[in-house]
């Protein structure tokens, strides 16, 4: 019975995961600067992950180590266990060159923000499915034929976009070009690392809606990573919020909203602006956050926290179970939940009475 | 009240944009895109205007003329009752020069890193405003002033930033930086260009909070430009100014922000409405418009422009362009006001339904009922 989880590799798994990530690390300079700090997260096969994070939180290095991505010269170290449907799981890290650039396309996509820079500017956007394809030794016509399906599911005309070149295409059309293109080797898996924040609200939302449709069409795993917490609360079915460089809370999305425990989490629900809250009760979280080369010991919120004390400022708090599958990284979780109120509860209710259905 | 005229006040704007065809478009003729047709407005001392819409709306451009950044070509700009492009053209008699007008209408841009000179130290970028306003300063007066507004905005200490250079600054400190030159130059009207859309979703809030109190210290007025309705939201309503929604060059409704939210009238501020995520956990459904993408501004829609994504569209509305109407202290250029009119009786717009033309997966949606 676990309520706690002082060993990062004892993460209650969730059931059947396509990825197992134990106690990654990413270090520059020799192991002086963490950018990854000891993360464990599973993935389940089929789901819908938001990764929650500021500019310079680690999230963009979570994304990249589950491909083995990492820019140079930053180790990655840890287990990062990729389990194939079907097959003997692969220990990505074990991987030689070739090994990873299959894994890339045909098992884990990867999406950016971004995509005209993604597109090759002389290159028409057809001619990127037929390299891809033939790269992969995959079949042209087959492939070709998956891409048309896949722009419609987009809500593009296939042969219109396939014809154009990139800068031909506004941004929202370029961006979902570039998700038809990354599906087209039908990976089990799709990481997006901001992949909408070029573009504007209305048309994220649009694709937002259409990720949906597309996760559930050809049953995808899909890891989404922003710093827009509330973009993504009506995609993922689980948030994992990282702070830091470290996850400091992971929970179902409905539970994480309503009962929020880590105090950074609190703070960052009540500091993001949106249509519900009272405009008075918005606050920014006072502070900044730390710099790789500056983390404060113990647990790394604790010069921004109302709750912190002498432990939290000398020990790393380990994961505390809050409700089923919900684990928030603080010792004074019970009181963050007492003490810090959320400020949109009340437009939670007209939810409950809509009812259950999850 | 009073009878001194509004600060800025736009009437009957009109802004078009030849578009001269590329050297590959054989035989290809000279095309007109109309950035911003027929858009009047004011804006009061120490106001909020915001305007709302998504990319290639024409939000930009319009925020560009209210300020003289960009000529209009039809319609006027008045600062203080003064024409100002009459001004600029030596035909107005007003004890007001262009000079002056440039100077009380500034900009802070998306980017504040494109916007701050990157060889230059951040005194000796906020020593340009003050060398152009307040040219009798003395140094060490100047560098007290500087001081001290880093300070206010939040950059201690002020010395040790003063030395730095633009990139050794975060977003938020850049955005701060060119927020603080622009309020060097004492202006009365700042237009904030997705000023804050760049900053992380929980950096915002403070980042508006500020502006706010330097709103009121520095009796500043904001055009605050935004494709993001909470962020309009939060940074009009405290200020109890407006929000305008732009769709495709034109205003489709602009009134008090909290009457935006609460009771959009317009279909198009419902569309902005269900784009904006909230906590609330609903279920958002599919958006309540007819297709993703926004038609080309080259060839807007005949009639309501649009008619071509609205969900409520009828055949009235691809005919004739709809007037103002006024509901409450909104003000909606939609024909669903006027209970009389003739789109009650013409026949619904069905093509292009979003839920038709995919491949029917979102069928199974346990809230699938989009009404």
């Amino acid at each position: 019975m676990a309520t706690q989880n002082s060993n990062p590799r004892s993460e209650r798994g969730v059931e059947d995961p396509i990825i197992e990530m134990r106690g990654a690390s990413v270090t520059y300079d020799e192991g002086e600067s963490y950018v990854l700090d000891d993360v464990s997260l599973d993935i389940g096969r089929g789901e819908i992950v938001g990764i929650i994070g500021e500019s310079g939180s680690g999230k963009s290095m979570l994304a990249s180590s589950m491909l083995d991505a990492i820019p140079d010269p930053g180790l990655l170290t840890g287990g990062i266990r990729y389990n194939p449907p079907d097959d003997e799981p692969i220990e990505i890290l074990d991987l030689d060159k070739e090994g990873i650039r299959e894994l890339r396309w045909e098992h884990v996509s990867m999406v950016f923000q971004g995509a005209m820079s993604s597109f090759n500017p002389t290159m028409k956007v057809g001619e990127h499915f037929v390299e891809t394809l033939k790269a992969h030794d995959a079949n042209v016509e087959e492939g070709m034929a998956r891409a048309h399906e896949l722009l419609e599911d987009l809500y593009l005309e296939p042969d219109r976009i396939l014809g154009s070149y990139a800068h031909e295409l506004s941004g929202g059309m370029q961006q979902r070009a570039l998700i038809a293109l990354s599906l087209v080797l039908e990976p089990e898996m799709l990481v997006m690392d901001e992949p909408t924040a070029a573009l504007d609200l209305l048309m994220q939302r649009s694709i937002l809606r259409l990720l949906e449709d597309l996760q559930e069409k050809y049953d995808l795993t899909m890891v989404f990573i922003t710093h827009d917490l509330p973009l993504v609360a009506a995609l993922a079915d689980r948030m994992a919020i990282m702070y830091a460089f470290k996850l400091v809370e992971v929970g179902p999305t409905r539970e994480l909203i309503e009962h929020a425990a880590h105090p950074y989490t609190r703070k960052l629900l009540n500091s993001t602006p949106n249509l519900d809250a009272p405009l008075e009760e918005m606050e920014a979280i006072e502070g900044d956050q730390p710099a790789p080369i500056n983390v404060p010991t113990g647990c790394a919120f604790h010069p921004r926290c109302p709750l912190a004390d002498e432990q939290c400022r000398s020990a790393v708090p380990e994961f505390f179970e809050v409700a089923e599958d919900h684990e928030a990284a603080c010792y004074h979780w019970e009181e963050a939940i007492d003490q810090i109120s959320l400020n949109y509860t009340d437009s939670l209710g007209d939810r409950a009475a809509s009812g259950g259905d999850d | 009240m009073s009878s001194e005229p509004p600060l800025l006040e736009l009437e009957n704007v009109e802004v078009h944009f030849e578009d001269k065809p590329g050297l590959l478009d054989f035989g290809g003729e000279t095309e007109t895109v109309r950035a911003v047709d027929g858009v009047s407005l004011t804006l009061d001392e120490r106001d909020v205007l915001s305007l709302v819409g998504e990319s290639g709306c024409g939000k930009t451009t319009l925020g560009k003329t209210a300020i003289g950044l960009q000529r209009p070509t039809g319609g006027s700009v008045k600062f203080r009752g003064h024409d100002i492009w009459e001004v600029r053209d030596g035909k107005s008699d007003a004890d007001i020069t262009w000079k002056d007008i440039r100077t009380s209408l500034q900009i802070i841009h998306q980017d504040p890193g494109a916007s701050l000179n990157p060889n230059r130290r951040i005194l000796s970028i906020l020593s340009e405003p003050l060398n152009q306003v307040n040219a009798e300063l003395s140094r060490s007066e100047k560098r007290e002033r500087i001081y001290a507004l880093l300070e206010r905005v939040g950059m201690n200490p002020a010395a040790d930033f003063a030395e730095r250079y633009p990139h050794q600054l975060s977003g938020g400190e850049k955005q701060r930086v060119a927020l603080s030159r622009a309020l060097l130059m004492n202006p009365d009207v700042i237009l904030a260009d997705e000023a804050i859309s760049a900053l992380d979703v929980s950096l915002r809030v403070e980042m508006m909070d500020l502006m706010h109190e330097l709103q009121n210290e520095f009796n500043t007025s904001f055009v605050f430009i935004s494709h993001d309705l909470s962020n309009a939201r939060y940074f009009t309503a405290h200020a109890g100014g407006q929000i305008g929604v732009m769709y495709l060059g034109e205003l489709a409704e602009i009134g008090p922000a909290e009457d935006m939210i609460s009771d959009p009238r317009h279909p198009y501020t419902n569309v902005l409405r269900w784009a904006t995520p909230d906590l609330s956990l609903r279920e958002t459904g599919d958006p309540p418009m007819r297709k993703i993408d926004i038609p080309d501004p080259v060839n807007p829609p005949s009639g309501c422009r649009f008619h071509t994504r609205c969900p409520e569209a009828r055949e009235a509305c691809k005919q004739e362009t709809p007037p103002n109407y006024q509901a409450g202290e909104q003000r909606v250029a939609c024909f669903r006001e006027d209970e009389d009119h003739a789109y009650w009786n013409s026949p619904e717009l069905t093509d292009g339904n979003l839920a038709d033309t995919g491949t029917n997966t979102d069928v199974g949606d346990e809230s699938g009922l989009s009404d």
